[in-house]
């Protein structure tokens, strides 16, 4: 049984279908990709999987309950947590305080401290940013923030959306590790990703998307040798 | 000296309903123009319950009037949410004009039901003019104007802390930033909304209470704060807390110092809203109001 099941998902903006019927699988402990050009409906996907967004049809099965109709804040106490596209942080809030935030449904405030202080160790500079104001942190610190507080929430499974966006090649690198490094502390990860080279090479899983349809999917080696994929996303 | 409390006073109560204002506008994005409404019916509260109540032998008047207090609290609190779930939740998402019909709707019906309950005639009531004046010097000072400036400089440090320190303010502030990605926190925005309306109706009933030493009662008794404290708000910078505190207290003390020069005390409005006026035209987005990043 995977542990995130999507079933012929239908998503409209008014008269506009932006997903036509697309059904995939993320199994526990996978990295899970998702690949496709700028307008193919990924971060529309993340976006309904997590309840910001409404199907028309289909079906969300998580751990074995359907989530379809679940409010946000359920889904997210269920254990699924999503690092947004363009970060998304709270501009206006300390650096301190969006991390408290990525805590909000947990209870243990003694727990909270201690994974606050572990972000401020993997991470030395959010620390000493703690009481500013997040909007002034550079890119990469914000996408830094955005992943921790993202993990603030221990998720089961994190959806992150091109969480390499506009970053200098080495912080790019810098993510695609953290990736795979919570992965193997046992987050499941599904990943959207305009760098598809580098989120196929450390994917288990892929699937391509296309104007609102799965069109390939397959082991992300598999993929990453397909000559129209190469063709489509991964220039030649 | 007088004039100072007095303006500070009245600034107080401007600041505590522009509260309300700008804390809906910040987090429903909506402009709730029944917010003043809801102080008329804390005041016609206050009034029924202290008629009843002082009438009961042997409770002291500040203990009845204090009960009559908590129980407008309790109705406007539970008026602010009602009011929410019923009108204009079902709009969120809609335009922001049908929003905005929908509230003026809403203000001229909570004054027609006032006007079934109570009738249309003005009545007065004195509680907190009860407590006289007191001496500082050769000034003479209400009491009811001491208390409305203090216990209103207190609940608005209380709101502001509220809002800082606890998880719940938090998450006010993040909904009002980026409602989404406050959801993907796990902040349950319509709880949010609710509590948001929940405290600035109670805010309200402050301001019901403080406002009685100056007006009289009557269905349209909210109309003239209402406009005047969402004028602050406006001038503080919609959606800015500090910003409404600031344009009550500046709006306040203008309206008092005008009255009480007797050249300018009849063009008194229009100066407030000249006043607005010029400082939208120099600062449009208000004193203390954020330029908000425009999203992708
Ligand atoms: N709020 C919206 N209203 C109307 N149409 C939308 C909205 N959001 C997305 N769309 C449309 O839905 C389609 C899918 O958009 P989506 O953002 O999911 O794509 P994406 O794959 O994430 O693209 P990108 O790589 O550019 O982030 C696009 O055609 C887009 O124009
Ligand atoms: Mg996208």
């Amino acid at each position: 049984m995977a542990l995130l099941e999507v079933k012929d998902l239908q998503v409209f903006y008014g008269v506009i279908q932006a997903l036509k019927g697309i059904s995939f699988e993320v199994s526990q402990g996978e990295i899970v990709t998702l690949i496709g050009a700028n307008g193919a409906g990924k971060t529309t996907t993340m976006q309904t999987v997590i309840g910001l967004i409404q199907p028309k049809a289909g079906s969300i099965i998580y751990n074995e309950k359907d989530i379809t109709k679940m409010p946000s804040h359920k889904i997210v106490a269920s254990g699924i947590s999503q690092v947004p596209e363009g970060r998304r942080i709270f501009q206006e809030l300390s650096v301190y305080d969006n991390l408290m935030l990525g805590a909000y449904l947990q209870k243990d405030q003694k727990k909270i401290k201690d994974d606050i202080e572990n972000v401020f160790d993997q991470f030395p500079i959010l620390g000493e940013r703690r009481t500013q104001i997040a909007g002034t942190l550079s890119g990469g610190e914000q996408q830094m923030l955005a992943m921790s507080r993202a993990l603030m929430a221990h998720p089961t499974l994190l959806m992150m959306d091109e969480p390499s966006m506009g970053l200098s090649p080495l912080l790019v690198s810098q993510v695609f590790d953290i990736i795979k490094d919570m992965n193997s502390k046992g987050i499941t990860i599904l990943l959207v990703e305009q760098n598809a080279e580098k989120a196929l090479k450390i994917a288990d899983r892929a699937y391509v998307l296309e104007t609102g349809a799965i069109t390939a999917s397959g082991t992300g080696a598999e993929l990453a040798s397909s000559p129209e994929i190469r063709k489509a996303y991964l220039g030649g | 000296m007088a004039v100072a409390i007095n303006g500070l006073s009245l600034g107080a109560i401007y600041a505590l309903i522009a509260l309300g204002y700008t804390m809906v506008y910040g987090i429903a994005k909506m402009l709730n123009f029944a917010h003043g409404d809801v102080i008329m019916v804390g005041a016609y509260i206050i009034y029924t319950m202290c008629m009843f109540t002082w009438n009961i032998g042997s409770m002291p008047i500040w203990l009845s009037s204090l009960i009559s207090f908590v129980v407008a609290m309790a109705v406007c609190t539970c008026l602010g949410i009602v009011i929410e779930k019923v009108a204009y939740k079902p709009l969120r998402g809609a335009s922001p004009l049908a929003a905005l019909i929908t509230a003026i709707g809403v203000s001229y019906l909570l004054q027609g039901i006032a006007q079934l309950i109570w009738g249309a005639d003005q009545r007065t009531i004195s509680i907190l003019d009860r407590l006289g004046t007191v001496n500082l010097g050769s000034y003479v000072i209400k009491w009811s104007a001491i208390i409305t400036v203090v216990v209103g400089a207190i609940i608005m440090v209380c709101l502001v802390m509220f809002i800082k320190k606890t998880r719940t303010g938090r998450a006010m502030l993040a909904v009002s930033e980026d409602k989404g990605a406050a959801q993907m926190m796990g902040v349950n925005v319509n709880a949010i909304v609710s509590i948001t309306f929940a405290i600035g109706s109670g805010l309200a009933t402050f301001a019901s209470m403080f406002y009685l030493p100056i007006t009289s009662v009557s269905p349209t008794l909210g109309a003239m704060p209402g406009i005047k404290a969402f004028a602050a708000a406006v001038i503080g910078g919609i959606g800015s807390i500090p910003g409404a505190m600031l344009g009550g207290v500046l709006l306040g003390v203008v309206e008092v110092v005008c009255n009480s020069i007797s050249a300018v005390a009849s063009y008194t409005t229009a100066i407030e809203f000249a006043l607005l006026i010029i400082i939208l035209l120099v600062r449009p987005i208000g004193l203390l109001g954020k330029k908000r990043r425009i999203k992708v």
